[in-house]
């Protein structure tokens, strides 16, 4: 039995050109396969502890997704602000614990700015309740202080002390700067693996200052309101893009949010994360099973192919077949050792697909980081991943029937002598 | 060991599909020892009564008594593991595996049996020593040992299916053509090494050709002439 696996190995390496082939086809397949469910997993748990101990988001009337998409998550820009009278109903609802307002729409280098207070350092919470900790500085006090998420200060060489410039609205190019109104790194964020990594943040007061002598996204024109008179002006915010809410009680959620829905002086609109997030795992989930089932049968045709080469190999091995039956060998162990092969490619493919897998996140990882904000773990295997391997290794299993069925069939057929 | 090594009784022989018998054969004995040579025309059915010797085939009816067993009453493991025992074979051409050495070509025949590995290994030898020794013996000079086989010559080739057929002192050793691929000058050379390490081991030769002048020099020659005519004939005795 060892020593027929020995001969099977050794007959595979004797054609180690076409079985290698189908060996990189197997192992490219199941990289696929792998990849598409590590980055649907990471997808979801990035975004699962994006956000942890908010009850509520709150923002102007539009679907629960949208609204968790931009506030959360920073994807894609509001459609609507909220005034900042309704923030402040909101924040004082007797039922409410804390609120943290966010504005958004301008970027830097094509990152978020984040204008919100500084509830926002003492109660946001991500990950499974962890709250934001600083590397280096702490959060803004000046008007025109900020702070940067983790991958921000990495990415563009910031520390403390370096001077930035907003750009108006999101975007990578040709954006209006407010070059007039430089900001000073004040603090740097310890990483979190979450969109907070790549937000810049400053104080809704600083949101309001470089906007003064703005209006509808160009700075007006003969009007120029110098950093150190901005003081003077009104900066209370007027308007807001969306508030996280935390609840002295949970149980009163549906209360506070029923509450908030019906708020009469403006359409609000609040959502539960948790609720919001399955909504959206239920709108992609189809397409998620479709590539799941697409990279599913470029295994399958990795597998045929294995199968279909090694069925090709049959035909010179028949003298091969009949010298093992001449010295002993039954048929059985004929069916053994050719499916062995195809199973040992099997194995040895998905084996190689893990290890590409492995290097390809660890290659990709600050790419996908960078453009996507989800950060690839690079791990080995999780057990959904385990799950698909064995999948694999099944199929692979039952595909190794029809060589090792073959042989079996051939060798009783050709006894001691085979007809060529 | 029993005096009469096979005995064949009224067996017939017919392929799937064929109408005819291909083998008809009222009796056919070999004795401990004996080297036979079976001559007969191609196509006569002489493979096909090798197969039927190694219990790959099975007989329409009739008894193939091998050694001390009915092969015909034994199930196909049975009789594998008979063959493995007992049996060592030579093929026409394309006796060897191409991607093992000729060591592990020669062992092929140890490691389907036990018995043959322990017999291999009675004087003491380690497997591989004893194939080596088989190898030279059968003139086969040690530096080709660690050769590739596909790069012997066709000759030497089939001095190793030779050391495989005969290593652990199988009962028996059936030849089937396997000189047809070699020339006039290598055939007898390749005779004489055969006759003289089976009767150092004690087997008893079938050699099977279609070519009668290799006849010289066995105990016995017998003729199986075109399919269905009977019994191998005896030419000489
Ligand atoms: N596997 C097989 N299936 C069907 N018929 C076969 C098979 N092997 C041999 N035969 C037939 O049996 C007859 C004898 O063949 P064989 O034993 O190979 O003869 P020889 O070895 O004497 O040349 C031939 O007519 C051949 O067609
Ligand atoms: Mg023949």
């Amino acid at each position: 039995m060892k020593w027929l696996l020995m001969l099977a190995v050794r007959s595979a390496w004797n054609r180690r050109l076409t079985l290698g082939m189908t060996l990189v086809a197997v192992a490219l397949s199941v990289t696929l396969l792998l990849g598409v469910e590590r980055v649907r997993h990471e997808a979801r748990s990035s975004f699962a502890l994006s956000v942890s101990g908010t009850d509520l988001v709150v923002g102007a009337r539009t679907s629960a997704v949208q609204l968790m998409l931009y506030a959360v998550f920073r994807l894609g820009e509001a459609s609507n602000n909220i005034r900042w009278q309704s923030y402040l109903a909101v924040a004082e609802n007797p039922a409410v614990a804390w609120a943290i307002p966010l504005s958004l729409g301008d970027s830097h280098h094509g990152l978020p700015v984040l204008g919100t207070t500084a509830a926002y350092f003492e109660h946001f919470r991500y990950g499974d309740g962890q709250p934001l900790a600083f590397a280096a500085g702490a959060p803004f006090s000046g008007l025109f202080d900020a702070v940067l998420g983790a991958e921000v200060a990495e990415r563009l060489s910031y520390s403390l002390g370096d001077r930035i410039v907003i750009s108006h609205g999101m975007g990578d190019v040709g954006l209006a700067e407010h070059d007039d109104k430089p900001f000073t790194v004040v603090g740097i964020l310890a990483r979190t693996g979450t969109p907070v990594d790549r937000t810049l943040h400053v104080s809704l007061e600083a949101i309001n200052a470089i906007h003064l002598d703005w209006a509808g996204g160009a700075p007006l024109p003969g009007l120029s309101i110098p950093p150190e008179h901005v003081r003077k002006f009104d900066l209370r915010p007027k308007e807001i893009t969306a508030a996280l809410v935390g609840l002295k009680n949970r149980a009163a959620v549906f209360r506070v949010q029923r509450q908030i829905n019906n708020y009469p002086d403006e359409p609000l609109l609040a959502v539960l994360p948790g609720v919001a997030l399955d909504q959206l795992w239920q709108m992609v989930g189809l397409a998620e099973r479709t590539l799941l089932a697409v990279s599913a049968m470029v295994v399958v045709v990795g597998l045929a192919g294995l199968v279909a080469v090694i069925l090709a190999s049959l035909g010179e091995r028949r003298r091969e077949l009949a010298i093992l039956r001449s010295v002993g060998a039954r048929p059985g162990e004929l069916f053994l050792l050719l499916s062995a092969e195809a199973l040992f490619v099997t194995v040895l493919g998905a084996l190689l697909g893990v290890a590409l897998l492995a290097l390809l996140t660890a290659l990709l990882a600050p790419l996908v980081q960078a453009h996507f904000g989800l950060s690839l773990q690079a791990q080995w295997v999780s057990a959904d991943e385990l799950r698909l391997l064995a999948a694999v290794v099944a199929a692979g299993l039952l595909a190794s029937l029809a060589p090792g069925y073959s042989a079996y069939r051939l060798s009783l057929a050709d006894g001691l002598t085979p007809r060529l | 060991m029993p005096a009469t090594v096979i005995r064949i009784r009224d067996l017939r022989f017919r392929w799937a599909n064929d109408a005819g018998f291909c083998l008809d054969i009222p009796l056919f004995e070999a004795q401990a020892g004996e080297r036979i040579f079976l001559h007969g025309p191609s196509g006569s059915g002489k493979s096909t009564l090798l197969g039927l010797l190694g219990g790959v085939l099975v007989p329409e009816r009739g008894s193939l008594h091998l050694l001390d067993r009915e092969l015909t009453q034994l199930r196909p493991a049975a009789r594998d593991r008979f063959r493995a025992n007992h049996i060592g074979f030579i093929f026409q051409q394309f006796n060897l595996i191409p991607y093992l050495s000729l060591v592990d070509n020669v062992l092929l025949s140890c490691r389907f049996s036990a018995r043959r590995l322990a017999r291999a290994t009675a004087a003491g030898n380690s497997p591989a020593a004893e194939a080596h020794r088989l190898l030279t013996r059968l003139d086969l000079d040690p530096s080709l040992h660690g050769r590739q086989v596909t790069r012997l010559s066709v000759g030497q080739q089939q001095r190793v299916a030779a050391a495989r057929a005969l290593i652990g002192q199988p009962e028996i050793v059936i030849a089937d053509e396997p000189t047809s691929a070699l020339d006039a000058e290598r055939q007898g050379a390749f005779l004489a090494l055969l006759r003289d390490e089976c009767e150092r081991s004690g087997s008893t030769l079938l050699f099977v050709s279609h070519d009668r002048r290799l006849a010289a020099g066995f105990d016995r020659e017998l003729s199986l002439s075109a399919p269905g005519a009977g019994a191998p004939s005896e030419v000489t005795q």
